[in-house]
């Protein structure tokens, strides 16, 4: 009898086991990078950049080249990287602790200057990594360890949005919002990566994908209820969408 | 190439150029700006990289990257820009990564003020990065020293997969001297990068990763005795000193190294001309500390007076390698006061009456 595959790993990802939590959607966001790398063979040429957090194995678990970087820096690393090789593909792979608070510097001046590399940005609205302690992306009233009575405007601020703030940014070329709840939405995530690491390709400049993600373990939720949660009160702050595309320029 | 008269700053950015330099990362900080500046157009025109980066904290994660991925890669700042540093300092030792950073020292703690200082001894020596490594730190005396220190370093970062710090303070940054750049220096055998994240793991066959993290401390201890092996061979091979006018019995012997050393030789020439006889240990790489400098000293030797631009830190060093060996005295300016020589030379006399009572 004749097999018919149906589904099979990426070589975009080593065989290594994940490190993340049942139900966290970190893993998906590895599998849709993993593809898009493999399929338009830039994983055999790629140098991806790990950040601190959840993620921050991740140089075990793409199959390319990988530096790890200091916590927040990985956009400074990347343009290290992508400076002395202009002709390979760079990316970073971040949560947002590390990329909207400690490496905010890092991450808009590599927009600025239009660094031509690809950030894939893992928003989960929490420091997953060290037990659930408030990020800059924490939900007004969420709960988490360093808010246990909820986030207040007063004295937190609300929520920075990321790709809103890039948008201002003139350097940044390709910045999408993207959600991977349900499978509907994690093919359009797919076509936001392709976009991006098109973009790269291509020497258009900064790309970045946002992912909302989810943290069942530090949220507390069991992870079917927290993709409902993420949709219910994820996405209405932080609408799915793009938010810049300066290529559209170029297309005559 | 004949001797160019060049500001040393600008100096240390040609030999770097000279040395192979692929890519430059800085921010601008005071007194060392020419580096950068100088860079800025000549990296361009010998097609390298130059990026002025947003912050010293982005400048050395850039060079980290760099480094990462192969290249010869160099950073330059002052004292409170060095302290943002230590972050990327520490990542590059923990990834053996080979990279070059100049210290133009100025005046500190704090924002200190921006006259030549060597209030940054520790801060080289020793660091301020997080964990169990060393770097290899130099402090030259001369313009022409310098040069060729910032020549050979990156064949130095490449042999031993690690940062080399090259420490000047203002004074050499900011002078004109003559120097030849094309000065012939015995260089340190580079190694293939084998190891290099450069983007070939299907050429080569294998995933190249540039990494600090060891989850298990077993193999985190492993990781740091492979370190201090490597710190050991540096102790071993790459002290480097002047002795100097020790073949005339001196009982007093200065301990100084860059500008503090320029200006203690005029005070053992006046001192000569007193018929008193000084001699003087001048560290050139101050870490690994140059400990046999201090096993060859004449019989003739009782004291050893430390001299800094700032307020006993190399003394700490003295005093480890003393061992209760010969009484130890000090002088020191700060603050961006720099000494002069006259003042060392009433030091030793008030030394000498000392011992003479
Ligand atoms: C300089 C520094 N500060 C703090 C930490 C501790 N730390 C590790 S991960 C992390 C937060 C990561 O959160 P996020 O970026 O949101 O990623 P997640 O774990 O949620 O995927 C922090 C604060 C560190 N490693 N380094
Ligand atoms: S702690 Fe949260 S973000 Fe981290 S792996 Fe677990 S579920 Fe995912």
């Amino acid at each position: 009898m004749k097999t018919k595959t149906i589904y099979k790993p990426t070589s975009g990802l080593t065989e290594r086991d994940l490190t993340y939590c049942p139900g966290c959607t970190h893993g998906i966001i590895h599998k849709l990078a993993g593809e898009v790398m493999a399929e338009r063979n830039l994983i055999e040429e790629a140098i991806g950049v790990a950040s601190v957090g959840c993620s921050v194995m991740s140089y075990e678990f793409f199959n390319c080249d990988m530096q790890q970087a200091a916590h927040g820096r990985a956009p400074a690393v990347a343009t290290g990287i992508k400076r002395v090789k202009p002709e390979h593909t760079v990316f970073t792979y971040q949560g947002d602790g590390d990329l909207a608070s400690i490496g905010l510097a890092e991450i808009v001046h590599a927009a600025h200057r239009g660094e031509n590399i690809t950030v894939i940005f893992v928003n989960n609205a929490i420091y997953g990594m060290t037990g659930g302690q408030m990020a800059p992306t924490t939900l007004i009233d969420q709960k988490t360890s360093t808010s246990p009575l909820g986030r207040k405007k007063e004295g937190a601020g609300e929520p920075l949005r990321m790709c809103e703030l890039l948008a201002t940014v003139p350097g940044a070329t390709y910045l999408e919002r993207v959600s991977v709840h349900d499978p509907k939405h994690i093919r359009k995530a797919k076509k936001a990566l392709e976009k991006a690491f098109d973009v790269q390709t291509k020497k258009q400049g900064f790309s970045m994908i946002e992912f909302i993600s989810t943290c069942p373990v530090n949220w507390g939720i069991n992870p079917n209820d927290s993709l409902q949660w993420a949709v219910d009160n994820l996405i209405p702050y932080y609408p799915l969408g793009v938010y810049k595309d300066g290529t559209k320029d170029d297309q005559s | 190439m004949a001797k160019v008269l060049m500001k040393g700053n600008e100096a240390m950015a040609l030999a770097a150029i000279k040395g192979g330099c692929d890519a430059f990362f800085g921010y601008p900080i005071t007194p060392q700006n020419e580096v950068p500046e100088y860079l800025s157009y000549h990296m361009e025109k010998n097609d390298r990289i130059f990026v002025q980066a947003e912050s010293e904290v982005a400048a050395i994660n850039m060079v980290y990257g760099a480094a990462g991925s192969g290249a010869r890669v160099l950073t330059s700042s002052s004292s409170p820009g060095i302290a943002l540093k230590q972050e990327g300092i520490s990542y590059l030792a923990g990834s053996e990564l080979p990279a070059v950073i100049i210290n133009v020292m100025r005046g500190g703690p704090g924002l200190g003020g921006i006259q030549p200082s060597q209030g940054d001894y520790n801060q080289i020596t020793r660091g301020g990065g997080n964990g169990d490594y060393q770097l290899l730190a130099y402090a030259p005396e001369t313009l022409q020293e310098t040069v060729n220190i910032v020549k050979r370093s990156f064949s130095l970062a490449d042999y031993y997969r690690n940062p080399v710090i090259i420490a000047v303070d203002g004074l050499i940054g900011q002078m004109m001297e003559p120097v030849d750049l094309d000065q012939k220096i015995e260089e340190k055998k580079s190694p293939a990068k084998d190891w290099a994240a450069t983007g070939e793991a299907a050429k080569r066959g294998k995933r190249n990763k540039i990494v600090s993290l060891h989850l298990d401390p077993y193999q985190l201890e492993k990781h740091n005795l492979k370190l201090k092996a490597k710190y050991d061979e540096m102790k071993e091979n790459e002290q480097q000193y002047e002795l100097i006018n020790m073949d005339h019995d001196p009982s007093i012997v200065f301990v100084a190294y860059g500008s503090m050393a320029r200006i203690a030789r005029s005070a053992i020439e006046a001192l000569k001309k007193e018929g008193i006889e000084v001699g003087m240990i001048r560290p050139i790489c101050v870490h690994p500390f140059p400990e046999k400098a201090f096993e060859t000293l004449p019989k003739s030797v009782t004291t050893l007076l430390t001299l800094e631009m700032s307020l006993g830190q190399m003394l700490q060093d003295v005093q480890i390698v003393n061992q209760g060996r010969y009484t130890l005295d000090f002088f020191g300016r700060a603050g961006g006061v720099v000494p002069e020589s006259e003042e060392i030379v009433e030091k030793v006399k008030t030394i000498m009456k000392g011992a003479a009572k």
